[in-house]
């Protein structure tokens, strides 16, 4: 069965999945990009190196945790520890090759809102503010992001600057002083996207597989780039739609506090 | 020295009115049986410290407590935003609490600044985000040796803070164990400490570099088994997720809030915890 049938949220989480290797250690954000890290550590990344901000260090969750401090985290991990140290010698610290997160709000160049929506002060929507992010975004090698597309969520301007991706795109990063490559992949339910090599605006790489440039466009609020060369993204195997799969109905059990 | 006491004695004698307050807890361990004894006796003008601020500050909000927040994500963790915060925020219900926002990473810092008996907390933080531009508490620093520009904050040094533990011996020696979080610095960098635990062991029976705060660094223990959840107490019973998750429900309307709130917290006791977790305590 290598042609399952699959939905977009599956691609999007298997599509990041892949992203990931064995040898990164990667801090983790709640949501897809958890799902993700862990349907990389199940299928073709076993040694990857899993951090949720609640200090544990090499985790190997059997299901996936509602919240980053969730015990099974702590149950499997090869260290835990305290909350400080997780951001002063181990993020801060500069060992964190890859830091993969989710988005409320994202422009083209990889800035990232999830603290309001309308003015900070007197917002029409109080959303939960930045957690790690401020210097996940700064302080990791480099930035996955993931995030559904709709024109609510890939605007032209974002409302809040939670983390800095590009900023005004160019080498903003460089001006601050900020050594790190920020965002390099964008993963979403459509499409996956890179940085241009010179502008920082994320670009369409490879569409999913069914999906055109319209399906793109239309859940987009920019003008969206496209490569030259635009791939398609492999469909998912039996093998990574049955991992995921598997770790959702496990997840979901556990949860239900059944 | 830690003196033993009820929970509602250990509540009244080290908090009042006005107190900058940190019921800490990161996921593991919140304090929920201490905020919900702090919600009975009706304590007004609190600025409530905690970097993930979830469903007890959720409830001490709703309930018109807080003067002003501190915090660092105000979210229900895996579910979605919180309510009653939201409420007070945007509509000014029942209050509108002050808000001083930060990154985990500066929290993290102010804490262990305040229990290292800093003024502040310097970090490399805080670059190109827009909460630098908000609050005026994020400052910068040149160091003097590199010339580096480098984010600065004011250390966090509650009146008190309290935080859930898993056990203390007869001396008032308090073990943590598990996903530590800010515990240790919490109870560290405040005036007063009240520490609740599951159990009153002869011997802690733990190794040499264990996560112990000595009796005397905390002002007052009380023994309030599952008094966590539905957080959780790791080595005696799981984490609530659906607790978490039917709070959403809940705290979407404020009758609905307000009724939980007096049938589970206001005509509740300390003890009702315990059964709680009946289901969720684990075979040791």
């Amino acid at each position: 069965m290598t042609a399952a049938a699959f939905t977009p949220d599956e691609m999007m989480t298997i599509a990041a999945s892949r992203a990931l290797s064995s040898s990164d250690v990667c801090f983790v954000g709640i949501g897809a990009p958890s799902a993700a890290c862990n349907v990389a550590r199940l299928t073709h990344a076993p040694d990857i190196t899993l951090i949720y901000e609640s200090g544990t260090i090499g985790t190997a969750p059997d299901v996936l945790p509602l919240s980053i401090g969730d015990g099974e985290l702590c149950d499997t991990a090869v260290t835990t520890v305290s909350v400080p140290e997780m951001f002063r010698y181990w993020l801060q610290g500069g060992r964190i090759t890859i830091g993969f997160l989710g988005a409320a709000q994202l422009d083209r160049f990889g800035n990232i809102n999830t603290t309001v929506i309308g003015d900070y002060h007197n917002p029409s929507t109080r959303l939960p503010g930045g957690g790690g992010a401020p210097e996940i975004a700064t302080s990791c090698g480099e930035i996955y992001i993931t995030c559904k597309q709709s024109k609510r969520a890939l605007v032209e301007k974002i409302d809040f600057f939670t983390s800095f991706g590009h900023g005004e795109g160019g080498d903003h990063r460089e001006r601050l002083g900020i050594t790190t490559r920020g965002p390099t992949l964008l993963i979403t339910d459509l499409a996956i996207w890179k940085p241009d090599p010179v502008t920082k605006e994320f670009t369409v790489v490879s569409l999913h597989p069914g999906v055109t440039r319209e399906n793109v466009q239309e859940t987009c609020g920019w003008t969206v780039r496209f490569a030259d060369s635009l791939e398609e993204t492999p469909a998912p195997t039996a093998l990574e739609i049955g991992t995921l799969r598997d770790l959702k109905a496990r997840t979901a059990a556990a949860h239900s506090g059944k | 020295m830690a003196t033993f006491l009820s929970l509602a004695d250990a509540v009244r004698e080290n908090l009042h009115d006005g107190d900058v307050v940190a019921f800490e807890g990161f996921t593991h361990l919140i304090p929920h049986a201490a905020a919900h004894e702090a919600i009975r006796q009706g304590f007004r003008d609190l600025t409530l410290v905690r970097m993930t601020p979830d469903l007890v500050y959720d409830q001490m909000i709703g309930m018109g407590m807080a003067k002003k927040l501190i915090f660092s994500y105000a979210g229900n963790p895996g579910v979605g935003l919180l309510r009653r915060l939201r409420d007070a925020v945007e509509n000014g219900w029942p209050n509108s609490p002050e808000i001083e926002e930060h990154s985990h990473a500066a929290m993290a810092n102010a804490y262990e600044a305040g229990a290292a008996g800093l003024p502040l907390a310097v970090l490399r933080g805080y670059r190109g985000a827009g909460l630098a531009e908000v609050n005026p508490n994020i400052r910068s620093i040149i160091c003097p040796f590199t010339g580096e520009k480098l984010a600065a904050v004011p250390s966090i040094r509650p009146d008190v803070s309290f935080v859930h533990a898993q056990k203390a011996d007869r001396k008032g020696n308090v073990l943590v164990e598990g996903i530590i979080g800010i515990q240790k610095e919490a109870v560290l960098a405040a005036k007063r400490a009240v520490v609740t635990v599951e159990e009153i062991v002869d011997d802690l029976s733990t190794h040499t570099n264990a996560c112990v705060l000595p009796d005397w660094t905390i002002t007052a223990i009380a023994v309030v088994p599952g008094g966590a959840h539905p957080s959780y107490t790791h080595g005696y019973y799981d984490r609530d997720n659906a607790k978490y998750i039917e709070w959403d429900r809940i705290a979407a309307d404020r009758d609905s809030f307000t009724a939980w709130m007096k049938e589970n917290v206001l005509e509740a006791t300390p003890d009702d915890f315990n059964d709680r977790v009946a289901d969720l305590r684990r075979a040791r």
